[in-house]
């Protein structure tokens, strides 16, 4: 028999403050996310060559041709469908995931539990022992495909530098660049890409070369949580930034050419 | 300066209690249990604690302190305000005995039920050899003082009883993670850490990492890699098909 403690909890800090900034950032994000993916425009900016990474690669029909770096291998796509819907499906599984984004969710969302020593208000709790949570082990294949995204990404990052006029700096390029390092960070201190490079190992001492990498990448994955938010902001400021050069809004600021 | 501290304590058994008010003089540099044991001397006689060293390495006084499950040794009264009233109360998880003392020996069941340390066959004690790096990181586990603070914050058996059967709790996943980065140990740890120790009931949520006393990186550094090994073992056919082909032992 526990001690009879009848309330949920006693905590006397803002414990809800978190998982209710957790909700609203994931929240706000969403929605931007949703509306960018179904606006299917303002996503080129043609005079600099500035592809926001919500629509890289541009795989189908419809997109503007010259935003399609790697052809158009695909029709254009019924109704609502927009380009994104084939990149989302990865994008979103690789986040969804995520140990970090797990542990977020789980609190923030689903509040099993909302903060630690706070009463979840579930009856029952299998864990990720049951569909559909136990799919969270696929993490590791969305890793491999947000990988080759990431350095599609870098590819159009790169590509930007040579626009109508030809080779040319703007802030564009400037949010390209900080946007694909801090995917890398993102991406390479996941605790999967940690796993396969050397975590899996017994015996670091035969694998010198995936031990160093296996150190390097363990120091980012000590950041995991603040590149996981950082790259899913500077994302959207990204996309922002283009959308309003693309619309016109803005002009982009040029330093050379 | 000393002052006068409000403070309430979660009074009981196994029959019933309460939270009880006590005024206790506080003074400076002194610990939470400096507090209880003042309390203990001089208004509740018969108040039961449990500690030891008064040094944060025996793991004997894990108690909730403001909700929060800490060692009474290690909290310091000077994080508090002199206004605040402190709440301290006996951790959840476990059974009471009395007062601020509960009943842990279901640890101890599930440290029993680990499978101890396997060498390869052949090797004698005194004959083992290993590298510094292949050991430092089983190495960060040892600390663990076996506080239980782990154990009572994890949501999985605090918040469900009914999973202590099938959960071994973050403090002996933890041992099992130690024992298979063991680069000499040949238990065979993955397959049981999934089927015989609820891996999978864990979801990651990290709070057995933040009240650790010691600062291990609990759910980073053991339980989200014996995820990993097990998605190895379990769900990923590309994993499987390598060791067949090369003939890795998995």
């Amino acid at each position: 028999m526990r001690a009879q403690i009848s309330e949920r909890t006693l905590r006397t800090d803002r414990w809800w403050l978190s998982p209710l900034l957790t909700v609203a950032g994931l929240g706000l994000i969403s929605v931007y996310a949703a509306i960018r993916t179904f606006m299917n425009d303002y996503y080129w900016v043609g005079e600099y060559h500035y592809l926001t990474p919500m629509y890289s690669p541009c795989l189908s029909a419809e997109c503007v041709p010259a935003a399609s770096h790697f052809g158009q291998p695909l029709p254009e796509l019924p109704g609502f469908l927009t380009p994104p819907i084939f990149i989302i499906p990865f994008l979103l599984g690789f986040r969804i995931t995520c140990y970090y984004y797990r542990k977020a969710y789980y609190r923030a969302a689903w509040m099993s539990p909302p903060a630690c020593a706070v009463a979840e208000p579930h009856k029952t709790y299998t864990g990720e022992t049951k569909a559909p949570l136990i799919a969270q082990n696929l993490h590791r294949y969305f890793f491999y495909a947000a990988s080759i995204l990431l350095l599609i990404n870098i590819y159009d990052a790169i590509a930007a530098f040579s626009g109508e006029k030809g080779f040319g700096i703007g802030l564009g390029n400037i949010i390209l660049l900080v946007n694909v390092g801090l995917l890398a960070a993102y991406t390479l201190s996941c605790h999967s890409c940690r796993h396969i490079m050397g975590g899996k190992l017994k015996h670091f001492s035969k694998h010198p070369v995936r031990y160093w990498m296996w150190q390097r990448i363990s120091t980012l994955n000590g950041k995991h949580m603040q590149l996981a938010w950082s790259s899913l902001i500077f994302v959207c400021l990204t996309d922002l930034y283009i959308a309003l050069v693309a619309s016109g809004v803005i002009g982009d600021l040029r330093f050379v050419n | 300066m000393g002052y006068q501290g409000n403070f309430r304590v979660w009074r009981g058994d196994a029959d019933g209690g309460g939270l009880e008010d006590f005024t206790v003089e506080v003074n400076e540099g002194e610990v939470v249990l400096d507090v209880i044991h003042r309390l203990q001397a001089t208004q509740a006689g018969d108040l039961a604690v449990r500690w030891n060293c008064k040094a944060g390495k025996c793991g004997s006084c894990s108690a909730e302190i403001n909700g929060r499950p800490r060692l009474l040794c290690m909290t310091r009264m000077s994080t508090f305000t002199e206004g605040e009233t402190i709440t301290i109360t006996p951790m959840r998880t476990f059974p009471i005995i009395r007062d601020l003392v509960t009943d842990v020996s279901f640890n101890y069941t599930k440290a029993r039920e680990i499978p101890s340390f396997k060498p390869p066959k052949g090797l004698a004690p005194g004959e083992y050899r290993m590298q510094q790096v292949d050991v430092e990181r089983s190495q960060e586990f040892r600390k663990c003082i076996e506080c239980f603070l782990c154990q009572d914050t994890c949501h999985v058996i605090r918040d469900h009883e009914e999973n202590k059967e099938a959960f071994a709790g973050p403090r002996f996943l933890m041992r099992v993670a130690e024992l298979e980065m063991h680069p000499l140990d040949e238990g065979g740890r993955v397959d049981a850490a999934q089927e015989q120790h609820g891996l999978g009931l864990c979801n990651i949520t990290k709070c057995c990492s933040e009240v650790c006393p010691e600062h291990i990186k609990i759910t980073d550094n053991a339980l989200i890699p014996m995820k990993e090994r097990v998605a190895d073992r379990k769900y990923d056919p590309i994993v499987w098909l390598g060791n067949k082909i090369f003939r890795r032992q998995p």
